[in-house]
């Protein structure tokens, strides 16, 4: 955990680097947003299964209800969020992260 | 031959084999970095079982479909939590971690603060929240070989505790990270191929019509559409407004809880770099996504062929549902023998299951003893290596030692609690002080002091004055909590402590860090371009 004096410089470069501002707004302003839309996503279903059961329980094909395909949107949700951020970050990310990487010759 | 000697079969070669990936990792654990973090050299896919096998334990498995099979729809209510619960690791936690620390957890949080209180206090919540876990999984591999195999006496649940303990401790002392780690993803691909298979054989048994099986599942359960609706087990009217909190209140401790698990976030330094992280949660998310789709099926399909009642005369809790209908559909399409089979499988996978998540969290547990505690608190970080593995395996006998006493002593304990209780202490004081940490600027010493000691404080007070503990007496008079009927000294009414202690645990932190006037701006800078560039992060170790 000690850190030589040199590598504050290193950090301390980087940082003002024009690109790491970017990187940083890139990262916050996806992953910010979408946890916050995910987490009230989640906890409206969880609501809707407490106070609203006459809704949740409505059936819509046979015995597949209004409940069931909620849930089933929460992994449709959770698989898409998770697949979008890896593209995003695949293409808006990683490359800034590396060229930096590089740049700091590490 | 009876299921039972097939299952034991069954259940001894997996063990042979795991041994055997165990002492082949032994042989390529060298240094510290092997035994804490296996070389940082399994790629991504492999890392994804992994986080698969180490997270989805019993409770995933056997309780979940139990509680399906039982009351229906409120145990999809679980796995829907415990899943989206892994896009918070994802987006917030996974790469940045992996890019700041080195071993445990406590190394992020003590990354630009003082390390002494920091990491003793980031030990002790780590030692916390892995007994809880443990102690559960103990507990339930002793009533799982009661329920299997019939052997209801005391002593016969004793030694399965032990032989449970004893493996474990030689998984982790003899492997380190290497060994467990290969010993969740044999156990991921099995529990992933038992639950697919069985899954597969009950959808063409209703000719792959969802609909059809939930019909009858809702008629065999005796509770009709009500079966298929939330509301049946958590919130149910009878128990009024606070039934409602305590489900929200357990739905926020699951969806934050996994994100705060030390044994979980101790599996983001296995891979090489951050963007292997990154993989490894997505193929976790994938795996996990699909057993807890199987699940549904399963504890649905339990009701339908095996029936609610049936299920609950076996085991009150619903344990047994996924065997039995291993059991029920082996017979019905293979007849005898093939329900032998099956079930001597799902029951060998079930054991597979307890060690593998065994084995996860008394490596974590015993990490955070060696490297937060013994080197850089007691040692003040002149430690050795060397004595820190050292200390690291000493650590891991203790621990196991002390999991298969508590184990034994809790054997008649009500501690299914013990999971939802693990995960709301996560999420109350591990999670607030790693998200402050990696994203907060003054966040400082006392902040995170605050915030783990406050978070876990509140956490097992509240849950000590809750009806989990005592005063909570079932229909029959007989007492569904902790304590024995009569005794009742709960004033909390909520039975999961979240909705209060995890809104506590960030004010905690938020408080400890504005009071205090400490503030190291060249760490948060190093910290902030080393999170997310990867500038300075701990590289594998080349073979």
């Amino acid at each position: 955990m000690s850190t030589s004096p040199e590598e504050i410089t290193v950090y301390e470069e980087v940082r003002a680097r024009p690109e790491f501002a970017e990187l940083r707004r890139r990262f916050r302003s996806f992953v910010f947003p979408v946890t916050v839309a995910f987490l009230v996503w989640y906890l409206l279903y969880v609501v809707l299964s407490g106070w609203a059961r006459g809704f949740m329980g409505q059936q819509v094909v046979g015995s597949i209800n209004v409940a069931l395909i909620f849930g089933l949107l929460q992994f449709v949700s959770t698989f898409g969020l998770a697949y979008w951020y890896a593209r995003y970050a695949g293409s808006k990310l990683d490359p800034l992260a590396e060229r930096l990487r590089e740049e700091a010759g590490r | 031959m009876s299921h039972e000697t097939l299952a034991i079969s069954l259940f001894l070669l997996f063990v042979g084999l795991t041994l055997i990936l165990t002492v082949r990792a032994s042989r390529q654990t060298k240094d510290a970095t092997d035994f804490y973090a296996g070389g940082r050299s399994f790629s991504a896919a492999q890392n994804g079982l992994a986080i698969g096998g180490d997270y989805m334990s019993a409770a995933s498995f056997l309780g979940i479909a139990g509680i399906i099979a039982l009351s229906g729809y409120d145990g999809f209510l679980y796995s829907i939590g415990f899943l989206v619960a892994w896009l918070v690791a994802l987006l917030l936690v996974a790469e940045l971690m992996r890019n700041s620390g080195k071993f445990t957890m406590a190394d992020v949080l003590a990354f630009r603060m003082s390390p002494q209180p920091v990491r003793t206090a980031a030990g002790i919540s780590t030692i916390t929240v892995s007994i809880f876990y443990l102690l559960a999984q103990m507990v339930g591999a002793g009533a799982l070989v009661a329920l299997l195999f019939g052997l209801t006496g005391e002593a016969a649940k004793a030694l399965t505790i032990v032989g449970v303990g004893i493996l474990m401790i030689v998984y982790v002392v003899v492997g380190g990270m290497k060994g467990t780690t290969w010993v969740q993803i044999v156990k991921a691909v099995l529990l992933m191929g038992g639950a697919a298979l069985i899954t597969l054989l009950v959808l063409g048994k209703y000719g792959f019509n969802l609909s059809s099986l939930l019909s009858e599942a809702a008629q065999q359960s005796g509770k009709g559409d009500a079966f298929l609706e939330p509301g049946l087990k958590y919130g149910t009217e009878a128990q009024g407004l606070a039934g409602k909190l305590d489900l929200i209140s357990l739905g926020l401790a699951l969806v934050l809880g996994t994100a705060g698990l030390p044994h979980i976030l101790i599996r983001f330094y296995t891979v090489p770099t951050a963007r292997d992280a990154r993989k490894s949660v997505l193929w976790g998310i994938g795996i996990i996504g699909v057993f807890y789709l199987l699940t549904l099926v399963l504890g649905f399909g339990a009701a339908a062929l095996v029936g609610s009642k049936e299920i609950a005369e076996s085991n009150a809790a619903g344990n047994t549902a996924a065997p039995l209908l291993a059991e029920k559909i082996g017979e019905l399409i293979f007849g005898d023998v093939g329900g032998t089979i099956l079930l001597a499988f799902i029951a060998a996978v079930a054991f597979a299951t307890i060690l593998a998540v065994v084995a996860g969290l008394t490596l974590a547990s015993s990490s955070s003893v060696a490297h937060d505690l013994y080197a850089h608190v007691i040692r003040k970080g002149q430690a050795t290596e060397k004595e820190e593995v050292r200390v690291a395996k000493i650590s891991a006998f203790v621990i196991g030692a002390v999991s298969i006493v508590l184990g034994i002593f809790a054997q008649k304990l009500n501690v299914a609690f013990l999971v939802a209780l693990a995960f709301a202490v996560a999420a109350s004081g591990n999670l607030p002080a790693i998200l402050y940490s990696l994203f907060w600027k003054k966040f400082n010493t006392a902040g995170a002091v605050s915030a783990i000691y406050g978070g876990l404080g509140s956490a097992v007070l509240l849950v000590v004055f809750s009806p989990v503990v005592s005063g909570k007496v079932g229909p029959d008079g007989k007492s569904l909590s902790l304590f024995p009927e009569g005794v009742d000294f709960h004033w909390f009414p909520l039975e999961n402590p979240g909705l209060v202690s995890i809104p506590l645990g960030f004010l905690f932190g938020y408080l400890g860090t504005v009071l205090s006037k400490e503030y190291r701006a060249d760490k948060y800078t190093e910290m902030e371009v080393r999170s997310l560039t990867g500038i300075g992060a701990e590289k594998a170790t080349p073979h």
